[in-house]
């Protein structure tokens, strides 16, 4: 009997480490796109790899995506963008952590769009500084989507445009993600 | 015995959730694969000053290249300092794949027609010390060449093959080693069919868009006559977007394989040094 109990205790330990665990949602492919606009030229580029994670119990979030990983139509401005302006070599990583409050709905998990007010730091270029956008976590079917779309001022971020191209390359360039999550189980 | 057992699961229960990550970020970068170190762009252009780099074009992109030598400094003002000659190349140089570049040029001089194929067997990373790319060359002259009697078309053709081997040691400097071999179909009594060479070149960043190139080619086997010289040039490359232009200073008046690594006769220096330059347009 007591040893009936005590496995009782355990499982109900376990299961409570469980439930822990799906109040986190994961993605690893995550779609960031960033824009820019500029007289002479617009610029895109896709990283279909950004892995991103939510934790719904906290209201946290946190994004991490490889700088290599952007694709351009060109492949001489991804290399410009690698080597010039990002220095991927040096600063292989873009990195995001924010905190928002979660709805009581979110926290549920039932069907809806709820729109998220994210504060965090952005890290680019080695650079870290702090952002504040809106942002929407939509449920669906037990399923979770992200999405968030806001500008990135570059010389915030310590990356330099040459005289030469600054007709061609935006001085705000505007980043739009979108993320599928799937309910995080670890390893 | 409850006790116990309420104490271990709750140590357990403890301990297994201090294994959870608490920082979000840690656990993502745990997550994240390890990004690739390939290394990009050793040499800016596919040229440093008369030779080919390492450097290969990515699929689907075209390159025009345009290049000038002029004539000789030292030919004074009558000349205008080598100005008003001018021997010039165009080019095609196409990418068919990241490793597998193909192009064709026609240089003024001798009025010669080339074709060469490029391809990258390795890319320096974290693995491998360098970048290797294999060239090959062929090149056909079509202004007679009234030194041979008989100067059909088997004549007017020669063949260049170099094995371009190049380490970036740093953002800043990247240097490479190109063992040429040059097969000439016809040649004088006291030339050589076949020439040895190695050329060696460097390119320094002196700021984020500005370069200073050198390049060396060292004839391992000399011609009997002592007519002809090494190679030897010296450049200022600016890089912007799309383009990239050289402004050279060089002893060879051609820039063709054939003709810069076996032929150049200038002694650059006694002065002999023609200023030219390359204009690169990636589309």
């Amino acid at each position: 009997m007591k040893l009936i109990k005590s496995l009782l205790i355990l499982t109900l330990t376990f299961t409570f480490i469980n439930m822990n665990a799906q109040d986190r949602y994961l993605t690893r492919s995550g779609h960031i796109k960033f824009f820019s606009s500029a007289p002479l030229e617009d610029i895109e580029a896709h990283n279909y790899k950004a892995l991103s994670i939510v934790d719904l119990s906290k209201g946290q979030i946190a994004v991490d995506l490889l700088i290599k990983a952007f694709e351009f139509e060109k492949k001489l401005m991804q290399e410009h963008f690698n080597e010039n302006y990002m220095e991927s070599g040096k600063y292989p990583k873009s990195t995001f952590k924010g905190t928002f409050d979660v709805p009581a709905g979110l926290k549920a998990m039932e069907d809806g769009t709820y729109a998220l007010d994210v504060k965090g730091d952005l890290s680019i270029h080695g650079v870290e500084k702090p952002i504040d956008t809106q942002a929407t976590l939509t449920v669906k079917d037990g399923k979770l989507e992200g999405e968030v779309v806001f500008k990135v001022k570059v010389k915030d971020y310590k990356i330099s445009i040459p005289k030469v191209v600054v007709r061609n390359i935006a001085e705000e360039v505007e980043v739009t993600g979108v993320f599928s999550y799937e309910p995080f189980k670890r390893g | 015995m409850r006790r116990l057992m309420i104490a271990l699961s709750l140590s357990l229960g403890c301990f297994t959730a201090s294994l959870a990550q608490d920082d979000l970020l840690d656990l993502l970068s745990e997550e994240q694969e390890e990004p690739d170190t390939y290394v990009e762009a050793t040499f800016k252009g596919q040229r440093l000053i008369n030779g080919h780099t390492v450097q290969t074009r990515k699929k689907g992109e075209l390159e025009f290249v345009i290049a000038h030598r002029f004539g000789r400094i030292n030919q004074g003002i009558d000349e205008f300092f080598g100005l008003d000659g001018a021997n010039v190349r165009f080019s095609l140089e196409y990418g068919l794949s990241d490793r597998f570049t193909v192009g064709l040029g026609r240089n003024s001089l001798q009025k010669v027609y080339d074709g060469f194929t490029k391809v990258k067997l390795l890319k320096q990373s974290a693995q491998n010390p360098v970048t290797m790319t294999w060239f090959s060359n062929m090149a056909i002259r079509t202004l007679e060449n009234p030194d041979f009697a008989d100067d059909d078309f088997t004549s007017k053709v020669s063949y260049s093959h170099q094995m371009l081997i190049a380490r970036k040691f740093n953002d800043n400097f990247s240097f490479q080693f190109s063992p040429t071999y040059i097969h000439r179909n016809k040649v004088l009594e006291n030339q050589e069919n076949a020439i040895f060479a190695l050329g060696m070149g460097g390119r320094y960043k002196l700021s984020s868009r500005v370069a200073l190139n050198v390049e060396y080619f060292y004839r391992l086997n000399e011609e009997v006559g002592d007519n002809f010289k090494d190679a030897l040039g010296i450049g200022i490359e600016i890089e912007t977007g799309g383009h990239v232009f050289h402004l050279n200073f060089t002893n060879a008046r051609s820039m063709n394989e054939r003709a810069f690594i076996t032929e150049t006769d200038g002694d650059f220096f006694g002065g002999d040094i023609h200023f030219g330059f390359n204009i690169s347009r990636v589309f």
